[in-house]
C-alpha cells in the first residue's frame, strides 16, 4: 500500500512533472521565475493550493457529481450523471479554497501572506491547479491517491520554478543576442530541463 | 473595413501576439502540437470561446459588481468550454480523447481571461467579439506553426499523411523523434520569438 503512494509520488514529481512534461502553469512559470525567492513564494503556494484542492475535488465528484454518485441522498437520484458539470464545478472549488487560503494565512500568518502578496489570489488561474484536478478526474484517483498527487505535482512544479529561476539569475552575467534576451532565453532554458527530466521516463519503484 | 476593426482583428497576429508577446496561454500551445488535427482542433475551440466569452462580459459589463468580476468571468467561461467539450465529444471524440484535460484547461487559459478582463469589461459587444476572434487567431497561428513542423520533421506527415516518406516505410527520411517530445516545443517558440523580435525590434526586452 505505502509502495503503491510512493510510486505516485514520485511519478507525480519527476515523471510527470506538470511544468516540464505537460506544460501546465506555464504563465506564471515563466513571468514570476525572475528571482528566486518569489519562486519559492509562489512554488510554497501552489504546494498548499494543491494539496487542498485535488483530495476536495475528489471528494465533491465521488459524492455528487458522478453516474450513481446522488444515490446515498435518495435511491431515485441514482440515475443523475451530473459528471459534464465538473468543469465548472471544480475552477468554484479551487477559487474558492484559494480565496480561503488567502484570508486564512492572512490571520494566521501575515508574514507569509505579504511575502506571497499578489501571486496568492493568481494561483486560482494557475493551470497546475485545475490541470491536475482534471488529471485526478481522468485517472479516476480515490481519495489517498488524490491527496498524494496534489502534494507531489505541486512539489515538481514548485521544484521546476525554482531551478528555472536560479538559472535565470545566473544569466544576468551572460552575453545573450539582443533579441533572445528575457523571455525567448527563458523558453529554451526551460527545453533544456525538460529534456533533463526525459531522463526519469519509465522510473517505477 | 474601417480601421479600428482591422487593427482589432489584426494586431493580435504581428505585432501583439498574445503568445510571444503577451506570454499568455501557453501551456496549451506546447501540449497539443504534437499533431496539426489537434492543434486545429484546439484553435479553433479557443478562438471560439474568445470570442463569445469576450461577446457575453461585454454584454453584461455594466451589470458586473466589480468585486466578484473574476468569479462572473470564470463561470461565463467555464460554461462555454463546457458546450464545447460536449461539442467535441460528441462530433470530434477521437481528437477529443487526445486533447485530454486540455480542453478543459481552456478555462484557465490566461488569454480568454486576459482579454476579458482587459478588452471586454471596457469596451461594446460587437468590437470585444471581433478582438476575440483576432486574439485567438494569434493564438491559432502560433500553434498551427509549431504543430507544422513538429508534426512534418517528427514523424514526417501534416495531418495524417505522410509527405517525407520515413524510413520505416522504405523512405529516405530519418524521422526526428526529439520532435515528438516536450522540450523541442519549448525551443520552437524560443527561436520563434527570436525571430520576431529581431524583425520588429520594438518587441524586445529592456534590461
Amino acid at each position: 500500500m505505502f509502495e503503491h503512494y510512493l510510486n505516485l509520488m514520485v511519478k507525480a514529481i519527476f515523471v510527470e512533472n506538470m511544468a516540464l512534461a505537460f506544460f501546465l502553469g506555464m504563465c506564471s512559470f515563466l513571468a514570476v521565475s525572475k528571482k528566486v525567492e518569489t519562486a519559492i513564494g509562489l512554488g510554497a503556494a501552489v504546494v498548499f493550493v494543491l494539496a487542498i484542492c485535488v483530495p476536495l475535488n475528489q471528494l465533491i465528484l465521488s459524492s455528487l457529481l458522478r453516474e450513481g454518485a446522488l444515490a446515498w441522498i435518495h435511491p431515485d437520484l441514482a440515475a443523475v450523471d451530473l459528471s459534464f458539470l465538473s468543469f465548472l464545478v471544480q475552477i468554484g472549488t479551487i477559487a474558492a479554497v484559494v480565496q480561503i487560503v488567502e484570508m486564512a494565512v492572512d490571520r494566521f500568518a501575515p508574514k507569509l501572506y505579504s511575502a506571497l502578496g499578489v501571486f496568492l489570489p493568481l494561483i486560482a488561474v494557475n493551470c497546475a491547479i485545475l490541470g491536475a484536478s482534471l488529471f485526478m478526474e481522468q485517472r479516476e484517483y480515490n481519495l489517498g491517491e488524490a491527496a498524494v498527487y496534489g502534494i507531489g505535482s505541486g512539489i515538481g512544479w514548485m521544484m521546476a520554478i525554482v531551478a528555472l529561476a536560479a538559472l535565470r539569475e545566473k544569466m544576468r552575467y551572460s552575453n545573450v543576442p539582443e533579441g533572445l534576451r528575457g523571455l525567448g532565453i527563458a523558453f529554451i532554458l526551460a527545453g533544456l530541463m525538460a529534456i533533463g527530466f526525459l531522463a526519469f521516463s519509465g522510473i517505477q519503484l | 473595413m474601417d480601421k479600428q476593426v482591422k487593427g482589432v482583428l489584426f494586431d493580435p497576429l504581428f505585432n501583439n501576439n498574445p503568445i510571444a508577446l503577451q506570454v499568455l496561454g501557453i501551456c496549451s500551445a506546447l501540449a497539443v502540437t504534437t499533431k496539426l488535427e489537434t492543434a486545429l482542433v484546439m484553435s479553433i475551440a479557443l478562438t471560439v470561446v474568445t470570442a463569445f466569452s469576450n461577446l457575453a462580459i461585454s454584454l453584461i459589463r455594466n451589470y458586473i459588481p466589480n468585486s466578484i468580476r473574476i468569479i462572473v468571468q470564470l463561470t461565463v467561461i467555464a460554461s462555454l468550454v463546457i458546450v464545447t467539450d460536449q461539442i467535441l465529444k460528441a462530433f470530434v471524440f477521437e481528437v477529443s480523447k487526445q486533447l485530454s484535460v486540455f480542453v478543459g484547461l481552456i478555462i484557465t487559459n490566461c488569454i480568454v481571461m486576459g482579454r476579458a478582463e482587459a478588452y471586454a469589461m471596457a469596451n461594446k459587444p460587437g468590437i470585444s467579439f471581433l478582438d476575440g476572434i483576432g486574439n485567438g487567431l494569434g493564438y491559432s497561428m502560433v500553434l498551427m506553426g509549431i504543430g507544422f513542423i513538429r508534426e512534418l520533421f517528427g514523424s514526417g506527415k501534416l495531418f495524417g499523411v505522410e509527405i517525407l516518406t520515413t524510413t520505416n516505410d522504405g523512405g529516405w527520411y530519418y524521422t526526428n523523434g526529439l520532435m515528438l517530445m516536450p522540450p523541442s516545443a519549448f525551443f520552437l517558440i524560443g527561436a520563434m520569438i527570436w525571430i520576431l523580435r529581431t524583425v520588429k525590434p520594438a518587441q524586445r526586452e529592456k534590461e
